[in-house]
């Protein structure tokens, strides 16, 4: 059975002892202007757990993760439908408090975007928005958040200098660490690692492993490696009729050891996607 | 000779052609300007009608119209500017109807403001002939250049900073403040130093706005003879008076210039502040 694989040994992380959706997804659909990107997606994720999101490029996963934070907003002429439920909050209620709903589902981008600021100053901008202005705070945020993302002692002599002169890892793992610093609930990440180099990649990865419990992550990943190890639940997209479908949503290690759906087999075994 | 020697010849002698042209005319202005050139000159009144006596009131004049110009064209351009390219959608009919008129603006002949300027500013509001009306004239003037370069420049920042700091749970407001903004100051100080150079450089526009007027005016009300309006009359009414035409335009260069290198130290001073270039 497992010469089937060539990925490497399989470490679906812990099933989570007890599921408990934190968010509620009920087929929800996507549209820009008028070419559909999702179609009918239903799906949970549950609390404290590790939720990899793969499938191929172009069927939606950006798309998907852009909801939940409301992302969608920003994007003209893109209208959702469906239920999206978050702790009780309506995500597509219109009157919502998109800001405070963004400081509870932190997000970060496939490329990092370290500000045009000094390493501190990326981290305290949004803080000192959300209202933390006193400086020994800050600082004591600061430093444990960059000790979370084990930045600190790369960085510690020199946060006054610019975040944009830290390496693509360094700038990824100053993302997170700034993304934490507001104590989310939820952290979106749409292909952390992609645009890092495997040490790098290794290093976000262990990080992602140590927010299991803490935060709730919904990971986007291509590295189909990466999600066997580090995630708790899987849901596979797949592009049908040229909008993109969650085809099987289930525990990581029944998506990569017993998928139900013969796609499903085909894109983890490698043999199409 | 290769094709490839051919065309560095050509692209050389298109420089040399153009930087010389400049320099000709550098040099003819500074020959005939600097003899004249003495402190009296530049606070002393004009005597004869200009042929002698100094350009006191004038600089006085012509620095009175560009702040009046500056401090309304540049809040008011850097407002629409960030209302055309963060508030409203750039394919909104009002946004692109905006951006034609501006465009459109921008190519009017400033005798059509002069024009403008006399009867809407000194007529319609009984500015009269005033050091106000002619810098609100050429703050109507400018602004086009204003609106579309800081336009231009706050388009160009990175996409990624609104949806990262959106993502942040932060405002558009603070974006726009902590980062964008900052981000397009070049942008927005070159159109600044565009368009003081256009204003400084003007005379049709304020004949009919700020008058001729060469006393040293007591307020923004009095009317107030502009460098330019001064060298055009010299040159073109006053037999005799192309020595101080030479000197003035002389004047309005340096003085030019100097505008420019305050602008440029400002604008980096801001940015060296806000965004950390290393
Ligand atoms: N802003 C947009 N406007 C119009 N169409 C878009 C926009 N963003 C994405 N799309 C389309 O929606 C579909 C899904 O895109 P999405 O970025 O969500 O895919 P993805 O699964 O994240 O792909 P990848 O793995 O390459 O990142 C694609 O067909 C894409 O062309
Ligand atoms: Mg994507």
């Amino acid at each position: 059975m497992n010469d089937t694989y060539t990925l490497g040994p399989l470490q679906a992380g812990p099933p989570c002892c007890d599921p408990e959706p934190l968010i509620r997804v009920e087929n929800l659909s996507l549209h820009y202007g008028t070419k559909p990107a999702l179609e009918g997606v239903s799906l949970d994720i549950y609390k404290g757990c590790i939720t990899a999101l793969i499938g191929p490029s172009g069927c939606g996963k950006t798309s998907f993760l852009s909801v939940l934070n409301r992302l969608t907003d920003m994007i003209p002429g893109c209208r959702v439908s469906g239920n999206v439920h978050f702790d009780n909050r309506d995500l597509r209620n219109p009157a919502l408090d998109v800001q405070g709903l963004r400081r509870d589902i932190g997000m970060i981008f496939q490329k990092p975007v370290p500000f045009p600021l000094s390493i501190r100053r990326n981290i305290e901008l949004p803080l000192r928005e959300h209202g933390m202005s006193k400086q020994a705070d800050l600082n004591e945020v600061i430093q444990r958040v960059l000790l979370d993302v084990g930045l600190w002692d790369e960085v510690k002599d020199r946060l006054e200098s610019s975040a944009q002169a830290l390496s693509g890892g360094q700038q990824q793992r100053l993302c997170i660490a700034r993304a934490l610093a507001l104590k989310p609930k939820v952290l979106l990440m749409d292909e952390p690692c992609s645009a890092l180099d495997p040490i790098s990649s290794g290093v976000v990865e262990d990080l992602i492993q140590r927010l299991r419990g803490k935060y709730t992550v919904v990971i986007v990943t291509h590295n189909l490696a990466q999600a066997r190890r580090i995630a708790n639940y899987a849901g596979f997209f797949w592009v049908k009729e040229r909008a993109g479908c969650l085809i099987e949503f289930g525990q990581c290690k029944q998506i990569f050891e017993a998928p139900a759906h013969d796609l499903t087999a085909a894109y983890v075994n490698g043999s199409r996607g | 000779m290769s094709k490839n020697e051919l065309t560095t010849v050509l692209i050389w002698l298109m420089a040399v052609l153009v930087s010389g042209v400049f320099i000709w005319l550098l040099a003819d202005i500074i020959i005939h300007g600097l003899s004249k050139l003495s402190w009296s000159f530049f606070v002393e009144s004009p005597q004869n009608v200009g042929r002698s006596g100094g350009i006191g009131p004038i600089i006085v004049s012509t620095l009175l119209i560009l702040l009046v110009a500056i401090v309304t064209a540049a809040p008011l351009g850097l407002a629409t500017a960030v209302l055309l390219s963060e508030f409203t959608r750039h394919d909104s009919v009002f946004g692109r109807f905006v951006r034609r008129s501006l465009d459109v603006l921008a190519g009017v002949p400033s005798i059509v403001f002069g024009l403008f300027g006399n009867a809407f500013f000194c007529i319609y509001l009984g500015l009269g002939f005033s050091i106000l009306s002619g810098g609100l004239t050429l703050a109507c003037m400018v602004l086009p250049i204003l609106i579309r370069t800081a336009e231009e420049g706050l388009q160009a920042t990175p996409n990624d900073y609104r949806l990262a700091t959106a993502a942040l749970g932060m405002s558009r407001s603070s974006a726009l403040f902590h980062l964008l903004l900052p981000a397009a100051t070049p942008a927005i100080a070159a159109g600044l130093l565009l368009g003081i150079g256009r204003a400084g450089a003007e005379t049709a526009a304020l004949i009919f706005t700020s008058g001729y007027v060469d006393r040293m005016p007591d307020s923004l009300f009095d009317s107030g003879r502009a460098l330019s309006v001064h060298i055009y009359d010299l040159s073109m009414n006053v037999a005799g008076g192309d020595a101080s035409a030479y000197s003035s335009a002389l004047v309005l260069i340096i003085l030019l210039l100097i505008i420019n290198s305050i602008a440029m130290g400002l604008a980096k001073h801001w940015l060296h502040r806000s965004i950390v270039t290393v």
